[in-house]
Formats: C-alpha cells, sequence, structure tokens
C-alpha cells in the first residue's frame, strides 16, 4: 500500500486535490494511478483561463501503454498549469503528489471539497478495485 | 510477407470450431433492414480473356488525347521504374500492414516518405498520408480546431480561390461536428484571395485560415502576407500546396515569421497515374508542437535491443485502437501503394529533377498562355503570376469550345462555369512538362479553327440559284 498524504482530497476517478487555504487548490494524479498508467510520456493540459466543471475531463496523461483523462474533481478557473511537464512529464512517476501536480483551480464552490474522499476513503477505494 | 487467403476448409474449420453455422451468421446482429442484400446489379465473372477484350474496348474509347486539363489532378511524367519497382511483391499493399513491426522494409520506406515530405514542406513531421488531397485538408482543419485551444468559435475561412472539390468534401466531413466554414472572396483583377476583405474580419475569432499555393486559379497567393496575418489574429495557418511547386516556391515551414502550422495536399502528382480520378494520396505535415492532433500513422525510427536500427508506429496513443473515440481521426491506415510509388519516384527524380519538372510545367504553361492569347477574344484573366495553371477568357462558350476541341482530340482546360460563374467564359488551362512546342502549337491550330468557325460573320453574300 502506498503511503497516501492524510492532508490531501481525493476522487474516486485517481485525483488528489490539495486545498491551499486561499479559494484554489492543486490538482494531480495519486501514485496509485502513475503506478497503473506506466512510464508517461506525455501530458494534455487544460489552458489557463478556461472554467471546468467538476467530474468533467480536462487535461490527459499518455504513457507508453494507454492514454486517460483527468477529471477535474471541482468546478472552476483554471489558473495555472505545471509546465515543467512538458518537458518532463516523468515527474508525475517519480513525485505523483509533489512536483507532479498537473494544473491548479480557483473554485467556485469551495463546497466541492466536502464531497471528496479523505486518505483511508481513497484508500478503501483502491483496496476495492485490486 | 504474402498475402494467402483462407481456403474453404480454413473457413470450415473456423465455423466448426465456433459453432457457426455459415459465414452470414457472424453478421446476424446486424438488422435485416439495414443490410444491403445481394449485389443484383453486379455481373457474373468474366474470365481473363473476356475481361482483357472488355478492358481494351474501354481504352479505345478514352483514346490518347492531348490533355491541357489540371484542377488538381496532373499529368506528369513517371519513370518506369517507379512502378516497376511499386509492383514488386514485398511492395504491393494499400495499406501499412496490421503486423506493423515484422514488415521493417514498409516501415522502412513510410519512413523514408516522412523524412521526404519534411523536407520539401519544410515542416518538422509528416504521417504517412492519407486518402486524397480534399480529406487531407478536412483533417487539417479537424487538427487545427482541436489545438487552437486559444479559439472557441470553431469557425475556419476558407478560400473561395480554393479547389471546389475540396471546399465540399471539407463541408461534408466537418459541417456534423459544428465547424463553420466562412468564405473568403478573391479579387477580381489578381485572382488572389482579397486581402480587404480578409481585414474585415481581423480580430474575430476563427481557428484557423486556409491557405493556398497555388489557388485553384494557378495563381500565387500572397502567402508570408496570409501567414503572418493568420498568426496575428491568434489562427492556424494551414498549407493547401502542390508538392511540384514546392519545389520552386518558398515551402510553407517558412511563410512569414513562424512558418505554416500544418501543410497539406495531393499527392498524386508525385508518379500517380491519372487513372479515372484514383487512387490517389493526400499528404499531411506540421509543425512538431501539433504532432499529437496528427491523424494517421506516423512511423518512428529507433534500436532494437542490440542497437540495430529499427522501425515502428509511434505516438499510437492518438488513435482509434487506444483512444477508442476520443482518437484523433478515424483515420487508421494510410495509401501504401501510392506512397511507395511516391516515395520511389521522388527518389528517382531527387530535389534537382523535381525542381526541374516544376520549371519545365511552368515554362510550358507560359508559352501555352502566351500562344493561345495571341487568338482573337482569348486572354488572361487574372494578372497574378501562376505556376503551372492560368484562368483564360474565351470568345465563346467555354463548354462549346472544350466540346468541338475534344472533337479535334484536345482536352482543352477545365471548364470553369460551374462553379464560378461569375467568371463568364473561362477555361483553366495547364500544360506540364509533358507537353511538347507542337502539342501546344495544336492546341493553338484547333481553338483559332474553332473560334473562326464560331464567331466569324455569315457571308452576306447570298448565292442566286
Amino acid at each position: 500500500m502506498s503511503d497516501t498524504p492524510s492532508e490531501l482530497r481525493y476522487a474516486k476517478s485517481h485525483e488528489w486535490v490539495k486545498n491551499e487555504g486561499d479559494g484554489t487548490v492543486t490538482i494531480g494524479i495519486t501514485d496509485h494511478a502513475q503506478e497503473l498508467l506506466g512510464d508517461l510520456v506525455f501530458v494534455d493540459m487544460p489552458e489557463v483561463g478556461d472554467n471546468v466543471e467538476a467530474g468533467s475531463e480536462c487535461a490527459v496523461v499518455e504513457s507508453v501503454k494507454a492514454a486517460s483523462d483527468i477529471y477535474s474533481p471541482v468546478s472552476g478557473e483554471i489558473i495555472a498549469v505545471n509546465e515543467a511537464l512538458d518537458d518532463a512529464p516523468e515527474t508525475i512517476n517519480d513525485d505523483a503528489f509533489g512536483e507532479g501536480w498537473i494544473f491548479k483551480v480557483k473554485l467556485s464552490d469551495a463546497a466541492d471539497l466536502d464531497g471528496l474522499l479523505d486518505a483511508a476513503g481513497y484508500d478503501a477505494t483502491v483496496a476495492e478495485e485490486t | 510477407m504474402p498475402f494467402i487467403p483462407h481456403t474453404e476448409a480454413d473457413i470450415q474449420a473456423m465455423l466448426a470450431t465456433i459453432g457457426a453455422p455459415d459465414i452470414d451468421a457472424l453478421f446476424d446482429e446486424i438488422p435485416p433492414a439495414l443490410r444491403c442484400g445481394e449485389l443484383e446489379k453486379i455481373p457474373q465473372g468474366m474470365s481473363e480473356m473476356e475481361v482483357g477484350r472488355l478492358m481494351n474496348a474501354r481504352a479505345r474509347q478514352d483514346g490518347q488525347p492531348l490533355c491541357f486539363i489540371g484542377a488538381g489532378a496532373y499529368d506528369h511524367h513517371i519513370p518506369a521504374a517507379v512502378w516497376q519497382l511499386a509492383t514488386r511483391g514485398e511492395f504491393y499493399t494499400s495499406y501499412t500492414p496490421y503486423q506493423a513491426e515484422a514488415s521493417q522494409g514498409t516501415l522502412q520506406l513510410l519512413y523514408e516518405f516522412q523524412s521526404m515530405m519534411t523536407a520539401l514542406t519544410v515542416m518538422d513531421v509528416s504521417n504517412t498520408s492519407l486518402y486524397d488531397g480534399a480529406s487531407a485538408l478536412a483533417e487539417a482543419v479537424l487538427m487545427a480546431v482541436r489545438a487552437n485551444r486559444k479559439s472557441k468559435s470553431k469557425r475556419i475561412l476558407l478560400p473561395r480561390s480554393l479547389h471546389p472539390a475540396y471546399r465540399r468534401v471539407v463541408h461534408a466531413i466537418v459541417r456534423n461536428q459544428g465547424i463553420t466554414l466562412v468564405e473568403l472572396p478573391f479579387d477580381m483583377e489578381s485572382g488572389q484571395t482579397d486581402s480587404l476583405v480578409l481585414e474585415q474580419y481581423a480580430g474575430e475569432d476563427f481557428a484557423a485560415l486556409v491557405i493556398p499555393q497555388c489557388n485553384f486559379f494557378g495563381v500565387l497567393e500572397s502567402v508570408d502576407e496570409l501567414a503572418d496575418w493568420a498568426h496575428a489574429n491568434r489562427m492556424l495557418a494551414i498549407a493547401v500546396a502542390n508538392p511540384v511547386a514546392l519545389a520552386v516556391l518558398q515551402p510553407p515551414g517558412e511563410w512569414g515569421e513562424q512558418g505554416a502550422d500544418i501543410c497539406c495536399g495531393e499527392g498524386q502528382p508525385l508518379g500517380a497515374p491519372l487513372a479515372s480520378g484514383g487512387p490517389y494520396f493526400g499528404f499531411l505535415t506540421c509543425t512538431r508542437k501539433l504532432v499529437r492532433q496528427m491523424p494517421g500513422r506516423i512511423i518512428g525510427r529507433t534500436v532494437d535491443l542490440d542497437g540495430k536500427t529499427g522501425y515502428t508506429l509511434t505516438l499510437q496513443a492518438r488513435e482509434q485502437h487506444i483512444r477508442r473515440s476520443k482518437a484523433t481521426s478515424n483515420i487508421c491506415t494510410n495509401q501504401g501503394l501510392m506512397v511507395t510509388a511516391a516515395t520511389i519516384h521522388m527518389s528517382l527524380l531527387g530535389a534537382q529533377g523535381l525542381e526541374r519538372v516544376a520549371a519545365a510545367c511552368h515554362a510550358n504553361t507560359s508559352k501555352l498562355v502566351k500562344v493561345l492569347s495571341a487568338l482573337p477574344g482569348v486572354g488572361p484573366v487574372f494578372k497574378g503570376a501562376v505556376f503551372h495553371e492560368r484562368v483564360l477568357r474565351l470568345p465563346l462558350e467555354t463548354k462549346d469550345a472544350l466540346r468541338s476541341l475534344a472533337a479535334h482530340n484536345v482536352l482543352g482546360g477545365f471548364d470553369l462555369s460551374a462553379d464560378y460563374p461569375e467568371l463568364g467564359n473561362a477555361v483553366l488551362v495547364c500544360a506540364t512538362e509533358m507537353r511538347s512546342d507542337e502539342d501546344i502549337e495544336q492546341y493553338r491550330s484547333k481553338l483559332e479553327r474553332v473560334i473562326n468557325a464560331r464567331i466569324q460573320t455569315p457571308c452576306q453574300l447570298k448565292p442566286d440559284w
């Protein structure tokens, strides 16, 4: 079992959400997700300034064996994307919960966070899948 | 890799294994109403001798007229070695093989094709071809709509000076995807896309501007200005180029400050004969930045475990078999045989050979235009510089003139009256490197006769018998 950080929130579709405390969140994919995908070769990032709806697809991660959609767990405006991933998508494999973040969203409704899983809840979801 | 079809025994063994009574049972999921039934109009099979006789009779109907028609498909010399080699068993397939990496020779050839097309267009990447020039443009438009995220409108600027068939095909392919094509008029004097009208669209939201070089009238567009204008207005620049013309013209990758973003076109002039309109092939090249939006197959070069060079399909995550409904396109194949011929054709000609072909086409068309323009009522419609085609005005109905010329065994050009009624009695003519001075003189003398017969004032004297 990977160490699932307790300070983050999670979506069943394997994204993590970090509440920055200023009405914005940082979003990435979990260590479990990167392990399933294998070596990442490309991240198709959303456009800064676009609005996203909770549950809508807004990015794509491509590995040597698959391409997967990333769903935004929250609604709001994309305020930043991790441009370092353009040249080094493998950062997600190395540090999924840290340097491998994918995009930041300015929340349109902070209540979106309440609907997400905590670390224990996410681990339970993963355990069910495997 | 030989192609060996299943024998009747193979088929029966497979059906027995899966427990199906016959082949039809495999399709029982398709409701009867959707099936086309028996192909009743298909005649009975014929022997080789009978087919040979029929084909000879058909070929005689075509005759061997002198061809001065271009309009998107061009009568170029194809060295005999091209099809001799392309039809070798090792190459003779219309597709990329399904067990791709088992066919290293085919993959290497496709890789060389990609290298040649990127060199010719000066773009970063090429796919292994699409069905034809028009469908390649439709794919380029779809690419631009996906790639240009700054644009939300899904609108495309498409010049009226673009090939009418291309405009129809693009419309047919993109209209159900919420994409709007906005037509740009051409300047009646120069034949180029009208820059004044273009300026009215400045600042508006479009995903891309399509830039033909040359346009359907053979006229060279101001590609630097058009590409820069597109980029200044946050549009992608899509080049539709004649590959032979690219041997002498500025390549799309160098148009304006940034170069075109996507280049596509018809590959027929590179070794495919004018066989009743096909099969031809489309080419598509783009910048590295757009490679993941490119449809179709891409071959990459790599090394195996022992460090030996090998070729492989690459970037397949874009494609249907991996991305399913989110693939860049439903195109998961290429025109393998046509591309084989084109690659051999370009290898035999070389860059300088292709340049000489282009120069000869330009010179012959200039000669043709000059000679024909000496006839009464004949002359160029547009002032703009051309590559190897030009629109000529005629002193009689175009279709009548062409019909009379055809009776004299001359295909006098493409009648523009249906697609461009605003041009009046106009014909699009082309003289490739295949047309000799005698051919041109023959066209001139026949057209002179046709004109004289038509426009001579009837004799006023009446015989008094």
